[in-house]
């Protein structure tokens, strides 16, 4: 074992949190969860314990138990705020946290999530990032209109209709990434000149028509705004299979995987790795992340008691994508610290209770890992992604400017 | 002597765009695209106790000649992201957003807009404008798809189904009752179901119902279908007619047309885009106004306006020099791509210009200030104060889009002279009393009120 590599950590946002009664539990606001005051006051809670980002959950339809559409129950959290601007918001009071918003590529247009993002990237001086989430829900598609489907359940994927039609969705997807990441390039750094003399304010040979055309659509370019201020903002992707692995090789900086035990995250990594050979990706590998539900308490005992707690005003035991750790703060920087020898980067742990879990987070758990010398004890300076180990990359059509080349001159 | 109250003069304040009219060179100039500028013009505006701060939109880069267009302002950051942003480091002015119905759906857009009013607290606009080009459709998923006759079409549903978003959770949905369990009344809210000619929807709207219930309406429409459109649809009006006269009759023309929507006089606000320059002196005014003019018009925008007219190109004229002998080009299509085309008839155009050149010597620089150049308010504070109440007062407009020249500091003479002239007046508050747009505007209020009873007795 060489040196410890240092471990980032990320904590997802979703309403009063993951737990589906989470919003009965004392210490939740849920009257005040479509307010200003409620997602600052996160972020800042998040920023107060240096976390490298937070995610924000996002849809195009009201949220459910059941992947088909709503499920008629009352019981739980409906409604939610677009997450992009959600994070706009959090920009300009918060300092240095990564703001990572989820939105969806199928149902928008990419040269709108384009704008959003190199906006919320200059907003947030430099530390945007953007989850896109592939939904193959036929409700939301019914919500847009872009897309007329069948209707089908998780259950019957492996079926091969069901699987065209989930590859197209991800192939979509895939280029809509690709037409969002040209256009966040397609002004050079230098761009704007402002040349008194000739009256230029911008030097034309430095932006770029993207001139992206795709099964699914075309787009010419150049982009609204100028390059953002990380170049790239970071393209973060949850991923539980081979076609979203590879969609996350091809399109993402970083991955969020939800391996259930130790074991499952050397499977996991090696998945990964696998992904990234296959699409041929050209980039740096990607950043691993494990996702975990966290229930905290100071012993044990009374994490159970919580979230059975929750459970029982559910009516249903709390099961996720993600490993559930319901323990104590110590136990749980054991597991973070045990898995990250795996090969991972990170994680991003999802509060089962914003209201109590965040603030454990913060208040017991980065303490933890700091006393164990595996946790920042400041921000470092520089930019979102370089805090990630993402260097900014130069726009790719940097050295595409040719207009003023004797070749072309002598046309 | 008129007996009538005096009327509120609402202001608005644009942040500057990309047009020449916005001077870049000025060493005063700042970032048009970094949120400081943002930040500062708003909060200059909220310090005035302006109604709100408007932000344009742009969906392609404008092009003359198949190149990017390179004189004036290029690009500028996404309203939506920037507004909400500026909710944040404001407390009360409202934030309005201009969105293309064209080149947007209903459910993001209308779930967008009431996420910025919940954010706000009930401070959102949206300015509905339209287009039908294939240009700007080049950068969007359905190209130009849309015929321009029917660009009025689509905005009205569009908006007919956003309010039909907004209204889908009823007034009552959200019980947040952590002992019952009721987190809402119903088992699915936000149920909607539209079935038009633009947009075939339907399922659960996502967002609870915000604060102003229906983000403020603006549109700029100034055909008939657009006036039309305003009049049935619109809380306000981005009005061009900011000269007396015209504005007066466009004034009464939309006025007269609320009727027969069952609507108030009072229910439509009609505010014309106006520049203004300020001066210690009216001659210093004057001054002042000249120099901005010649900022706005640099000699390779005054030859980029001519070539406009003419259609070809002109770059090797003398912007200080004579005009061109030969005549415009009638014979191709319009050079100009991402805006409106401005001139109907370039070579009558072209000889009226001609002989004004003659007549007083003008250059083409000098011909193009005289032509294009136009600032609506030149004074001093107290002059520009008084022509601007005497324009509501006489009903040429209910308020003002005031479009500062400079970024970002252009509105902070105004705010420090010309407001507290206005305040004195008693046309202007000196502090907010309302916490919503609506409520600045005296706006009534909106959206369907009952429809929660309407479910809860299904």
């Amino acid at each position: 074992m060489g040196e410890p590599r240092p471990l980032h950590l990320a904590v997802a946002l979703d309403g009063t949190g993951f737990h589906p009664a989470s919003w009965r539990d004392p210490s939740a606001r849920p009257t005040e969860i479509f307010t200003a005051k409620y997602w600052t006051s996160l972020a800042l809670t998040a920023e107060r314990g240096l976390l490298d980002f937070v995610t924000i959950e996002d849809s195009l339809g009201l949220q459910s138990s059941k992947f088909g559409g709503p499920d008629g129950r009352n019981d739980q959290v409906r409604g939610r705020l677009d997450a992009v601007l959600i994070a706009s918001l959090i920009g300009p009071v918060t300092r240095r946290i990564g703001l990572v918003p989820t939105a969806v590529p199928t149902h928008t247009e990419p040269f709108h999530l384009a704008s959003a993002f190199a906006t919320l990237d200059y907003v947030s001086n430099g530390r945007a990032g953007w989850r896109p989430q592939v939904s193959g829900r036929q409700s939301e598609a019914a919500h847009v209109g872009f897309h007329t489907f069948e209707p089908f359940e998780p259950t019957e994927l492996g079926e091969p209709a069901v699987d065209r039609l989930v590859r197209d969705l991800f192939d979509e997807a895939t280029d809509a990434v690709e037409v969002v990441r040209r256009l966040w390039d397609s002004w050079e750094d230098d761009a704007i000149i402002k040349d008194k003399p000739t009256g230029r304010y911008i030097d034309r040979d430095k932006l770029h028509y993207v001139d992206f055309e795709g099964r699914f659509f075309s787009v010419k370019g150049p982009s609204i705004v100028p390059r953002p201020p990380q170049g790239q903002p970071v393209v973060a992707a949850l991923a539980h299979s081979t076609i979203p692995f590879e969609f996350a090789a091809r399109s993402a900086d970083l991955v969020f995987v939800t391996p259930p035990d130790t074991a499952g995250v050397d499977t996991w990594v090696a998945d990964i790795r696998t992904a990234e050979r296959t699409v041929e990706r050209p980039d740096a590998p990607l950043k691993i992340y494990a996702d975990l539900v966290v229930f905290l308490d100071h012993d044990r005992a009374a994490a159970e008691r919580r979230k059975e707690h929750l459970d029982a005003l559910d009516g249903h035991a709390y099961r996720s994508d993600a490993a559930v750790f319901v323990g104590t703060p110590g136990d749980l920087v054991d597991r973070l610290l045990e898995w990250q020898t795996h090969g991972l980067d990170g994680f991003r742990l999802r509060p089962g209770v914003i209201g109590h879990d965040l603030d454990a987070i913060v208040d017991q758990v980065v303490p933890e890992l700091q006393r164990r010398g595996a946790f920042r004890t400041e921000y470092e300076d520089g930019l979102f992604r370089e805090r990630l180990g993402l260097p900014r990359p130069v726009s790719r059509y940097a050295t595409t400017a040719i207009e003023h080349s004797p070749i072309k001159e002598s046309r | 002597m008129s007996t009538k109250p005096l009327k509120q003069v609402i202001l608005a304040a644009y942040f500057p765009g990309v047009n020449n009219t916005t001077v870049w060179h000025d060493p005063r100039s700042r970032s048009q695209i970094e949120f400081d500028s943002f930040i500062h013009l708003a909060q200059t505006a909220e310090r005035g106790k302006l109604d709100f701060f408007f932000l344009a939109e742009g969906l392609r880069l404008r092009e003359q000649g198949g190149k990017i267009h390179d004189l004036d302002t290029v690009g500028r950051p996404d309203s939506l992201t920037v507004l909400t942003a500026l909710a944040a480091v404001t407390s009360h002015i409202g934030l309005a957003a201009t969105l293309n119905a064209t080149f947007h759906e209903p459910y993001e857009l209308a779930r967008q807009l009431a996420t910025l009013d919940h954010l706000s607290g009930g401070r959102a606009a949206w300015n509905v404008v339209t287009s039908s080009d294939a240009f700007t459709g080049e950068n969007f998923r359905k190209g130009g798809f849309l015929d321009y006759e029917d660009r009025y079409e689509r905005a009205g549903e569009f908006v007919r189904t956003a309010r039909e978003l907004w209204d889908s959770w009823a007034e009552d949905e959200l019980v947040i009752d952590t002992a019952s369990g009721e987190f809402t009344r119903s088992g699915s809210p936000g149920q909607f179901d539209h079935h038009g000619s633009q947009f075939d929807i339907h399922g659960n709207f996502n967002v609870p119902r915000s604060p102003q219930r229906h983000p403020v309406i603006l549109q700029a429409g100034d055909s008939d279908g657009g006036r039309e459109l305003a009049a049935e649809t619109a809380d306000a009006i981005f009005s061009r007619h900011n000269v007396l006269a015209p504005a007066q009759a466009f004034y009464s023309d939309i006025k007269n047309r609320l009727h027969k929507y069952g609507r108030n006089r009072d229910d439509l606000k009609i505010l014309p885009g106006v520049s203004f320059v300020l001066g210690e002196t009216p001659e210093d005014a004057k001054e002042q106004a000249r120099i901005v003019l010649r900022q706005q018009f640099s000699p390779q925008t005054a030859i980029l306006l001519l070539e406009q007219v003419w259609n070809r190109d002109l770059s090797a004229y003398d912007a200080e020099g004579p005009l061109p002998d030969i005549d415009p080009d009638v014979s191709t299509t319009s050079i100009i791509q991402g805006r409106a085309r401005i001139h109907s008839d370039p070579l009558k155009i072209a000889a009226q210009w001609r002989a004004l050149a003659e007549e007083k010597n003008l250059s083409i620089r000098d011909l193009v200030i005289e032509t294009s150049g136009r600032l609506t308010f030149v004074g001093t504070p107290s002059q520009v104060a008084e022509q601007m109440n005497n324009f509501v007062q006489t009903d040429g407009s209910d308020g003002f889009v005031l479009a500062p020249h400079l970024t970002p500091t252009g509105l902070d003479g105004f705010v420090d002279t010309v407001v507290p002239l206005l305040q004195e007046r008693g046309v202007l508050r000196t502090e907010y009393e309302t916490t919503t747009l609506r409520g600045h505007l005296g706006l009534p209020a909106a959206g369907v009120i009952d429809a929660g009873a309407r479910v809860a007795t299904a």
